[in-house]
């Protein structure tokens, strides 16, 4: 069988991850410093990590229920609603292996093929082709840095067809750190509900904000029956390698989403369900301390990349949220791609070019800020280096 | 005292207390001059009492011991634990001393240059101590955490050098 046919169209048309190249070469590099982390570079606290051995130990190591573990399924509920006042039923919640099956799921759920999903761009480089594998057509939302790269009411509106299915809302958003605010949200409320449009909101990153609270789009009038909100442990509990999300939303949905769960993943793994549980139970009933305490930590992080980036000449607009910065790098006059390349192997720092993200950010990078802070110092001062030798 | 800049500098200096005025700023936000009074303030008022390195004496392979003494005490009309408290920690030997809820109610750390000295300190300065009832000597084997810092930590796994 020739390879051609082997791999289905599908499969060959979507294009490979941009931040692959890169990490092939990064990570052969000695001394090198990698900005280009997107995890959380704190150990999982150890409450959590102690839960999961004991998981172990006291054989919790059985199939649990397609929907996830009724223990943690309340506590999800629990945490929704005292972090961002979302009320939900136990059957409106479905734990998924992390926030990305869940985003396949719905995905595949939604999709007839041909139909349109709106995308903002840049963001996370897994919605374009998860629409693309489900057998939908993903349609990029170009955001505009002088927007703060928000979503707003005209660029919604000249995306919009009749084929337009669905919105994909990721704030705060990877790679840009920014942030949608409720009165971001209010003006692109009516063009959602006029045209119908299911809403995907991924809050990943909802716990890591610098200003006001994350505010969920949900929470809108109008909005709770056409949402599903995606949310995991990976980056507000530093458990990426738990691989354990969640999907919350409209009761027949999620059972779409549950009948392709129940067939293909059939349950996340018990062990991380369980540590799940700790991870809720203890930051909730204790005023979210190691959530406050990895904040308060990367939101210092934060002000040292943007005043340093600043400073070398660097512009980029204030990131509000997540772990990521991203500098606007066009008076360099390089493009992200070669800005990238040079600085790696001239200078040894690793940063993903903004091309990797969205087309047309090609004079971008995105720095994550989710590393020590000698790293980050002397990351810095190689940045500047670079900057200035050119 | 309970503002928000003084808690943030405080984090940071427990955390490094190296860390110059410069880089305290960029990371709070406040300007150096801002950063530089608050420092100097609760210098002052002796909530920041001293800079100090956290130090894995282990590695220098020295013959110093440490020990944990429990104390009971008769304590004195009027003048409560304080005042023999005090005798106890006058002595260079002595690290700390803690007033305990329990079995007993001082609780004294004491460092010395071997372990024969801490005995001599024990029975000739501490347990002959008009007040002090009775004594316990633990003596440290091994230190595995000190003020939050893991001293025996393992090879962390690295991460991904880039991930999504």
């Amino acid at each position: 069988m020739t390879m051609d046919r082997m791999i289905s169209d599908r499969v060959k048309d979507v294009p490979p991850s941009g931040i692959r190249k890169f990490f092939d070469i990064a990570s052969e590099m000695k001394d090198c410093i990698s900005l280009g982390v997107g995890e959380p570079d704190f150990d999982t606290p150890w409450n959590i990590r102690e839960s999961a051995i004991y998981a172990l130990e006291s054989g919790k190591t059985h199939y649990t229920s397609n929907h996830g573990s009724t223990e943690l399924r309340k506590a999800i509920l629990q945490y929704l609603n005292m972090q961002f006042g979302l009320i939900y039923e136990l059957n409106q919640v479905l734990v998924t292996v992390g926030a990305s099956e869940a985003l396949d799921l719905v995905f595949r759920a939604i999709m007839n093929p041909g139909d349109e999903v709106l995308i903002p761009s840049p963001s996370y480089v897994a919605y374009m082709p998860g629409v693309s594998f489900a057998g939908g057509v993903p349609v990029p939302m170009r955001l505009k840095e002088s927007d703060s790269f928000r979503i707003t009411p005209e660029v919604l509106s000249s995306v919009i067809t009749p084929k337009t299915k669905a919105i994909v809302i990721a704030f705060p958003n990877n790679p840009t750190g920014a942030v949608m605010k409720k009165a971001d949200y209010e003006k692109i409320a009516d063009i959602i509900i006029e045209n119908d449009l299911i809403v995907i909101a991924d809050e990943i990153y909802a716990e890591l904000t610098y200003g006001e609270p994350h505010y969920s789009i949900a929470e809108l009038p109008g909005m709770l029956e056409r949402t599903v909100v995606i949310n995991g442990f990976s980056k507000a509990f530093a458990m990426t390698g738990f691989r354990l999300g969640y999907a919350v939303g409209p009761k027949p949905l999620i059972d779409a989403m549950v009948k392709i769960h129940q067939f293909s993943m059939l349950c996340a793994s018990s062990l991380s369900q369980e540590a799940g549980i700790e991870a809720i139970k203890y930051e909730c009933s204790n005023d979210f301390p190691q959530v406050k305490k990895m904040t308060a930590e990367y939101n210092r992080r934060r002000r040292l990349m943007y005043a340093g980036l600043n400073e070398m000449g660097l512009s980029c607009f204030e990131p509000l949220g997540a772990f990521y910065i991203f500098p606007n790098i066009s008076k360099t006059g390089l493009d992200s791609d070669e800005f990238c390349k040079r600085l790696l192997f001239e200078k040894k720092v690793a940063c993903v070019p903004g091309s990797a993200f969205g087309d047309g950010m090609d004079n971008f990078i995105r720095c994550s800020y989710a590393s020590s802070l000698d790293n980050l110092k002397e990351a810095l001062a190689r940045i500047k280096s670079f900057i200035e030798s050119l | 005292m309970s503002n928000s800049l003084y808690g943030e500098i405080l984090d940071l200096l427990e955390n490094d207390a190296r860390m110059g005025v410069e880089d305290i700023a960029l990371m709070t936000g406040a300007s150096a001059d801002r950063v530089r009074q608050a420092i100097d303030t609760m210098e002052q008022e002796k909530v920041i009492v001293k800079y100090a390195a956290i130090v894995n004496r282990e590695k220098v392979a020295s013959e110093e011991a440490e020990a944990l003494i429990e104390v009971k005490v008769i304590p004195k009309r009027g003048q409560g634990y304080d005042d023999l408290a005090e005798r106890i920690y006058g002595f260079s030997e002595v690290k700390s001393v803690y007033l305990m809820s329990g079995a007993f109610d001082l609780s004294v750390i004491v460092h010395a240059k071997n372990m024969k000295q801490i005995s001599q300190f024990v029975f000739e300065k501490l347990a002959v101590l008009e007040g002090v009832a009775s004594t316990v000597t633990h003596f440290i084997m091994r230190k595995y955490k000190e003020q939050g810092v893991i001293l025996m930590a393992k090879e962390q796994e690295e991460r991904l050098v880039i991930s999504p």
